[in-house]
This record gives C-alpha cells, sequence and structure tokens, in this order.
C-alpha cells in the first residue's frame, strides 16, 4: 500500500546547523496495517510523516503509494490518498465555517472539486449519520461554526474528516497530544474503532509508549532519523514498555533519552 | 437635499460591486489586495476607450470586466508562483496598472459626453415604461418638489448589485467556493484535503478584481469620463463599506455578511454625502471624512460590547449581592 525507499532528508546542508533528520529509510506497510512511530524529540518522526503527505520532498528516495511513484507530487496533488489528523486541534478544520462546510471540504478530498452546491440534502443526511458514529451530538449542530466546538470536539471532527472518505493512507501526527486525558481516550478509542471498521492504512505517531502498544498490529521505533527497532503481530502482542526502554538501551547504549518522563 | 442623497443611493449601489469585490479578497481570501485601485481605472478605461471606438457599451462593460479579472489573475500569480508578499504584489500590480490605463486611454482623461453611454441607453428604453412618472407622482404625494431625473438607473443597479451578490452566495457554497473560503480560514487543511491552494487564489483575486473593474466601467460611464487617477484611496473606500455594514449588519452568514457589504457601500455614500452638505467641510476632506468614518466603525462596536459586558457583570454583582442580603 505504502512503501519507503531509502529515503534521505538533510536539513541545512553544507552549514554548521546540518541535520541529517532521515537516514536512508526503508518502510513498507501492507493494507490494513496498523503502525505506531515512538522515538523522542527530533528522531524524525515529524519529518517522516511530512515526506509521506508531500509537505516536505526528500533529498533522495521514493515514495510510493499503491505501486505508484508520488515523491514528485505536491501535497494538494498527493492528499488525495491521504487523510492526515494533526496535532494541533486547530489544524485541522476551518474554524469561521460550520461543521457541515467543513465535513463538505473534507468530502471533496478524493473527488474533483465543482460549481456545485457543496452541501446537498442528501449529504446532510449522510453527514448526519457519520457524526452520529462519534457520540458527541454534534449531529445536531450541522451549522455551529466549528470554532465554537471544543479542541476534543474540533479533534474527533477532524478524524472523521480525514477517515470518512476511506484513504489509502491514513496519517495521525500525536493526534491526542494536545488534549487531556479522558478527550485523549475517546480519539484513541475513536481512531481504533474507525481504522478497523473501515480496514485503514494508518501510520500513527504517538509520545505515549502505551498508547503505541495498545494501538495497531505494528511498532516501529525510531532514534537520530533511522528506525531503529520493529515489532511485528505476536512479537508486538507481547511487548511491555520495559521492553522498549531495554530495547532501546541495548541498540543505542543509552538512556532512552532525558524525556524518559515525556515518553511515559 | 432629496435629489444629492438620491444620486448618492444610485452611486453607492455601483460602489457596492467594487465592495463586494474588496470583501472577496480580504474577508474571503484574507488577502490584502491593493489592485483594486488600479483595476478600478482599468475597468473605467477599458470601457471608456471601447465605447468611443464605437462598440456598443454593454460590450465594453462586459469588456472590462475581463481585464479586471486579468489584472487580478497577474496579481495572483505574483503572489502564489512568484511568492511574491501578497500586499507587495498588489502594490507593485496598482503601479503598473497606472502606466497601462494611461496607454489605453493615451491621456490621462477620456470623455464620454459626447458618446452613448449603457446609460443613455438604458434611460431612452426606460423612457416609454412609465414607472417614472408613477414613482415621481409617489413623492409628489409625500410633498416633494424635485423629483430625480429618471429611476432607471437606481433601479437597475439595485438588480445587477443584487445579481452579483446571489452568484457570489452561490459561488461560495459551491465545493469550489467552500475551498476558497478555507483558504482564508485555514490555508494548511484545505490543501491537506487535496485543494490547489495556488490556483484557488489565483481564480479568486480574479473575479475580485472583476467585479470591480465592472463597477469602474459602470462609475465611468455614470461620470461621463474616466480618468487615470479616479481609482485613488478606492481600497479604503471598500474597506469602510465592508466594516461599516459589518457593524452594522453582521456577518453570521455569507449571504448576510454580503448584504452586509452592499448596504454598508451604500451609507458610506449617504455618509460622505451628508458630511460634505457641512458648510464647513470641502470636497477635499473627503479622504479625512473616510478615515474618520472607517475609525468610527471600527471602534464603536467594542466601546458598546464594552460597556455592556461592564453591565452585565455589575448587574450579575448586584444580583448577587442581593442574594446574599436576603440569605442573611
Amino acid at each position: 500500500m505504502l512503501k519507503l525507499k531509502h529515503i534521505s532528508v538533510t536539513f541545512n546542508e553544507g552549514t554548521p546547523d546540518e541535520k541529517k533528520a532521515l537516514k536512508d529509510i526503508h518502510l513498507e506497510l501492507e493494507k490494513g496495517d496498523f503502525v505506531t512511530v515512538i522515538g523522542s524529540n527530533g528522531a524524525g518522526k515529524s519529518t517522516l510523516m511530512n515526506v509521506i503527505s508531500g509537505a516536505l520532498y526528500p533529498d533522495v528516495g521514493d515514495v510510493l503509494i499503491n505501486g505508484k511513484q508520488v515523491v514528485d507530487l505536491p501535497e494538494y496533488k498527493r492528499s488525495k490518498y491521504i487523510g492526515r489528523v494533526f496535532q494541533d486541534p486547530m489544524a485541522g478544520t476551518a474554524p469561521s465555517m460550520t461543521i457541515e462546510e467543513n465535513l463538505a471540504m473534507a468530502y471533496s478530498r478524493n473527488k474533483k472539486r465543482r460549481l456545485t452546491p457543496g452541501v446537498t440534502k442528501q449529504r446532510r443526511e449522510w453527514f448526519r449519520e457519520q457524526l452520529k458514529t462519534l457520540n458527541l451530538g454534534l449531529e445536531d449542530r450541522l451549522n455551529a461554526k466549528v470554532g465554537l466546538l471544543s479542541g476534543g470536539e474540533r479533534q474527533a471532527l477532524s478524524l472523521l474528516m480525514s477517515t470518512f472518505t476511506t484513504p489509502d493512507i491514513l496519517l495521525l501526527d500525536e493526534h491526542t497530544a494536545a488534549l487531556d486525558p479522558s478527550r485523549a481516550e475517546l480519539i484513541t478509542n475513536l481512531t481504533k474503532k474507525v481504522v478497523e471498521e473501515s480496514e485503514l492504512t494508518t501510520l500513527m505517531v504517538t509520545h505515549n509508549m502505551q498508547q503505541a502498544l495498545d494501538l495497531g498490529n505494528r511498532l516501529i521505533m525510531m532514534d537520530k532519523g533511522q528506525i531503529i527497532f520493529e515489532a511485528h503481530g505476536e512479537d508486538k502482542q507481547k511487548l511491555t514498555i520495559q521492553d522498549l526502554m531495554n530495547e532501546f538501551q541495548r541498540i543505542r547504549g543509552t538512556q532512552f533519552g532525558d524525556d524518559r518522563a515525556v515518553l511515559m | 437635499m432629496f435629489i444629492s442623497l438620491f444620486g448618492a443611493v444610485e452611486s453607492g449601489f455601483i460602489y457596492a460591486i467594487m465592495a463586494l469585490g474588496v470583501y472577496l479578497t480580504f474577508r474571503v481570501l484574507d488577502f490584502p489586495d491593493l489592485t483594486v485601485e488600479g483595476s478600478f481605472v482599468t475597468g473605467a478605461s477599458v470601457a471608456a476607450f471601447s465605447i468611443v471606438q464605437g462598440i456598443p457599451p454593454i460590450v465594453a462593460t462586459v469588456l472590462a470586466l475581463f481585464a479586471g479579472f486579468i489584472a487580478g489573475c497577474i496579481t495572483g500569480l505574483l503572489h502564489t508562483k512568484g511568492k511574491i508578499n501578497s500586499l507587495l504584489s498588489g502594490i507593485l500590480m496598482m503601479t503598473a496598472l497606472y502606466s497601462i490605463n494611461l496607454r489605453i486611454m493615451d491621456q490621462p482623461t477620456l470623455s464620454l459626453l459626447n458618446e452613448t453611454t449603457i446609460f443613455d441607453q438604458l434611460k431612452a428604453a426606460w423612457a416609454n415604461t412609465g414607472i417614472d412618472a408613477a414613482l415621481n407622482g409617489l413623492l409628489g404625494a409625500v410633498g416633494l418638489e424635485k423629483f430625480p431625473a429618471t429611476w432607471s438607473i437606481l433601479i437597475v443597479m439595485v438588480i445587477v448589485a443584487f445579481i452579483i451578490k446571489f452568484l457570489t452566495d452561490y459561488y461560495l457554497k459551491t465545493e469550489v467556493g467552500l475551498a476558497i473560503r478555507a483558504i482564508g480560514d485555514n490555508k494548511k487543511m484545505i490543501r491537506s484535503l487535496s485543494a490547489n491552494t495556488d490556483n484557488l487564489i489565483i481564480v479568486g483575486v480574479g473575479i475580485s478584481n472583476s467585479f470591480v473593474a465592472l463597477a469602474g466601467a459602470l462609475i465611468a460611464q455614470l461620470g461621463g469620463f474616466s480618468d487615470v487617477n479616479m481609482g485613488l484611496g478606492l481600497i479604503v473606500i471598500g474597506l469602510a463599506s465592508i466594516i461599516i455594514g459589518e457593524a452594522l449588519f453582521g456577518t453570521k452568514t455569507v449571504v448576510r455578511a454580503t448584504l452586509a457589504v452592499i448596504l454598508g457601500a451604500v451609507i458610506y455614500r449617504i455618509i460622505v454625502t451628508l458630511a460634505l452638505r457641512v458648510d464647513f467641510l470641502e470636497t477635499g476632506d473627503m479622504k479625512l471624512i473616510t478615515a474618520v468614518i472607517v475609525v468610527i466603525a471600527l471602534v464603536t462596536p467594542k466601546i458598546v460590547q464594552g460597556r455592556r459586558e461592564k453591565m452585565r457583570r455589575a448587574q450579575k454583582r448586584q444580583q448577587l449581592k442581593a442574594g446574599g442580603e436576603g440569605r442573611a
């Protein structure tokens, strides 16, 4: 479904600030794979996401979606295949537009936008059905401006907007990190449900190790621009946080960063 | 007095078309576009030149609209593909248009006094309808002695302004229109939803300037001339219209906001006309009056709101106090 080959990214090349953000990354996701990505700050997780979404072009390497080379496609073209939820709850929705208008924009993601009304009676009903699955009562507030919603509600809406058109690939960029624990759990559960139901091929960056262990069928750990550890299926099921810590220490020969507290 | 107010409302509805264009860039796209000051004159010049060349006024007016669209698209291109700051790309285009407008007219001012304009044709067609007589009779019944020369311009311009408003409303609710609105609201998000923001900005700024040029073409035909300096300070007039309209009528939905812009433009014209009737003020004070109006329209709602909020809190406190004493 998604294939990354020899991806390298260097920032500020040739200056004292040079930073190799990604070093020769290989990654292959089968259809329906749900991969959680962990790693300390600066490990290259966000860069990886940006390379896949097209917000950033790699120095070298290939990005293939459904066997199709997309590495030269600009972000807006690539997003026909990709649904994305950002860390910032404000980033995924347009605040001064209504809930149904936001949904209508997301509905057009994998279609050509035309000069026909974005919200039709038929679509409005469908949006309502979709909003019901969130259990937040948003289906009764279709004409409310999104700016009036709470962060959790907005993030739930963003998640719905990026998934209800069943994208080929779903990118979740620490999408629960800015929420309080109960809202974060709500979004985590919604994520789990929608990914399972629609069998979405998903890549999720998280700082929460427990979340990385609970969700998905694969886990990768990144450090200094490389994938240093990977666990699949049953191996992943058996993993504990302590295992991950030990693994990191074994490979890198150091403690898992000073931000251990953050990672817990 | 009535006649000058009548004239103010008449031209107000033409300026409303321009204000709708400014609304599209300033409010919808969040793109402060100064091209407007040039493209208004471009519209006027293209229309005036075409009419002098013997092209039918209606065709000349449509040509002006397209000229404005092209000018706007170039500004959009400078900003998106050339990566020039939005304000600067507008200023550059405005500056370039000054020379282009001079070239179009081949002189600083082009008179239309001896030509047949779209309004002359309109008046001629209107004369036989008898609507004027009926409306003037109505005015006579209220006790007015002076009657406007024709109602045709006012009525047709109201219709044209509202047709453009409804088209804009419809457009902003289409799939493409929603994406355009999202650009001014959350560009990163709409890009992640596969919208080509560059092209949408180019088209958006183009449409905005086509409205402005259309208004320019109509004002030139109403006034009987096109002048290379007639766009001076236009952006502030457009902004004033938007801000007055928003302050008085609100912006809850697109339909409401565009209506507010039209009414704001008309009210602005009325205020200026009234202000100029004050003996102390001269025509040259127009810009100062405009600036003062904008400042008032910007500041008053905030003061009123602050007052209201203060009163509300004072009331709450008093209620609480009264309740506390009651219990004690």
